[in-house]
């Protein structure tokens, strides 16, 4: 059977999913990064090993884990900054070194400064047009992203008069622009203030009752909570745990800050 | 081809937002008509020292907005990371590399317009004529040249991390070969032995740009070049564009983009 769901998602990207809707697939996914200090040859750093993990159609799922632990790795993975070292990874089907795997997705990287000399409809129009949006239906989609992120005021300005909270918005109006079916944001929520935060929470809330699939990392463990169907957490490239947040609330008996320390093996200092 | 399209429509959107090429076509500009001024101890034939300076002026500017313009692109996009939501979209390291060489090169080539016509229009008032056809190839062969200008400084930018430094060695080796280039030949019969060897496999590997420096024929009004040869040079131009494209792709794709 995936045999031949792979084969003929090759040939019909569109049309045909892994079995159960997964959105995103990855399998016994390993990367390694050559260790330059250590000279050619002599050591590498394992930055994932031997993850595997399934994103289903409409769900929210929170990629957590310390600095380190290989989510920004795996996210470039899917994306196809960095080549896997050994196992595979598939969006809709597709096998994620292909560029047509990332034609349904929206990417909103961590702390980008956006082309300068343009203002957000020009920065809009320029990525719809990579997305092939049809010139009729470019200008209707601006407006509706730019809306919802609340930008419509400043459509005009140069972005570079943005502030960052205005820069991280207009990166999610950027992510927004091919009405995504998958949504992969790298610490949305990163740098802006409490009201920033709020109005990001609020968005992947409306993308949610929309049915849209997001996959997000974040630190920020109350949003996490609040925002997210299921949850990964990754320590030290490893997926330690995997289910919704309620169940691991239950299983370990206190809230998802704790479980994340927990998993993390944090070890409170005892007071002298 | 949208996807190059798009990118190329970016860099030209930003050229003509920076301020670069407007001081350096204001500089020239401002050079040319001085020396237009001023009547050097009566001669008529001032007006070829005149083009002279105008068209090395024109030279410069170019390959200096040619070489900072296309040096800073991929960097650029690595610095302010907006090479992520880029390479993210449906879009392939090998189209970004084309689109930001065709914008680059476009860009130039629009410069180039502007640069002639203002030397056409200083020229014509000088001399109340104007011959096409070497005015068309002078621009069309300079214009070939940036292209191979383009696509080296370009693969440079893949190579060094630092745009600064991609600019500087890259203008070292273009007036190295501009001047130098032509004569490899001639320096390697008179070495002997390893030396001798390496001096002609340069002359034969590098791009010969002095080809493209058809200035004479504009100062001394000589008239056209075959366009034949024309032809010739532009095939020459269109292969090292690209055998450097094909390159800094193979570059860019084994690279590893750790956002």
């Amino acid at each position: 059977m995936r045999l031949v769901g792979k084969s003929l998602a090759n040939i019909f990207p569109f049309r045909i999913l892994t079995p159960l809707n997964a959105v995103v697939e990855i399998q016994n996914l390993r990367v390694e990064y050559p260790n330059r200090d250590l000279g050619r040859g002599k050591g590498a750093k394992l930055a994932v090993d031997g993850l595997n993990l399934r994103v289903n159609s409409g769900e929210v799922f929170g990629f957590l884990g310390p600095n380190g632990a290989g989510k920004t790795t795996t996210m470039n993975v899917l994306l196809g900054f960095v080549n896997a070292t050994s196992g595979s990874a598939s969006i809709f089907g597709v096998d994620v070194k292909r560029p047509i795997a990332r034609a349904r997705i929206g990417y909103l990287p961590e702390l980008t400064y956006y082309y300068k000399f343009l203002n957000a409809e020009e920065l809009l129009r320029f990525y719809a047009r990579i997305f092939r949006v049809p010139r009729g239906e470019r200008e209707k989609r601006i407006n509706s992203v730019l809306k919802l992120v609340e930008l419509e005021e400043a459509r005009k300005r140069l972005i570079k008069s943005y502030s960052k909270g205005m820069q991280q918005r207009v990166g999610l109006a950027q992510a927004l622009i091919n009405d995504p079916d998958l949504l992969i944001l790298d610490e949305p929520t990163s740098g802006l203030d409490p009201l920033g935060r709020m109005k990001v929470r609020e968005i992947i809330q409306r993308l949610k009752e929309q049915g849209k699939t997001v996959f997000f990392s974040s630190h920020e463990l109350g949003e996490v909570e609040t925002v997210c169907d299921r949850v990964g957490i990754l320590h030290q490239g490893k997926l330690r745990v995997e289910g919704s947040v309620a169940t691991l609330v239950q299983q370990y008996q206190c809230d998802l800050e704790h479980v994340f320390l927990k998993i993390v093996g944090y070890q409170p200092q005892p007071r002298t | 081809m949208n996807n190059i399209f798009a990118v190329a429509g970016l860099v030209i959107k930003e050229l003509y937002r920076r301020k670069d090429f407007y001081v350096l076509f204001v500089l020239t500009a401002l050079i040319t008509l001085l020396l237009g001024s001023v009547n050097f101890f009566n001669d008529d034939r001032i007006i070829r020292y005149l083009k002279d300076v105008c068209l090395l002026l024109i030279w410069i500017s170019t390959l200096v907005i040619a070489v900072t313009t296309t040096a800073r692109q991929i960097p650029a996009e690595r610095e302010s990371r907006t090479i992520f939501p880029l390479l993210a979209k449906p879009m392939g390291r090998g189209e970004l590399i084309v689109g930001k060489f065709l914008g680059c090169w476009a860009a130039c080539g629009t410069a180039l317009i502007v640069f002639y016509f203002f030397f056409g229009i200083i020229s014509a008032s000088k001399e109340h004529t104007i011959s096409f056809a070497p005015y068309i190839q002078a621009i069309w062969l300079h214009w070939m040249c940036l292209g191979i200008v383009i696509a080296m400084v370009l693969l440079g930018s893949i190579v060094f991390a630092a745009p600064s430094s991609n600019a500087t060695i890259c203008l070292i080796v273009i007036v190295g070969i501009m001047f130098a280039g032509g004569h490899l030949n001639g320096i390697a019969t008179g070495m002997r032995g390893f030396g001798g060897g390496v001096v002609y496999a340069l002359y034969y590997v590098i791009p010969h740009l002095e080809w493209y420096d058809v200035r004479d024929l504009v100062v001394h009004n000589w008239g056209s070049i075959d366009w034949l040869i024309c032809g010739g040079a532009t095939i020459y131009a269109v292969a090292y564009v690209g055998f450097l494209l094909g390159v800094t792709w193979a570059v860019f794709k084994r690279k590893p983009m750790a956002s």
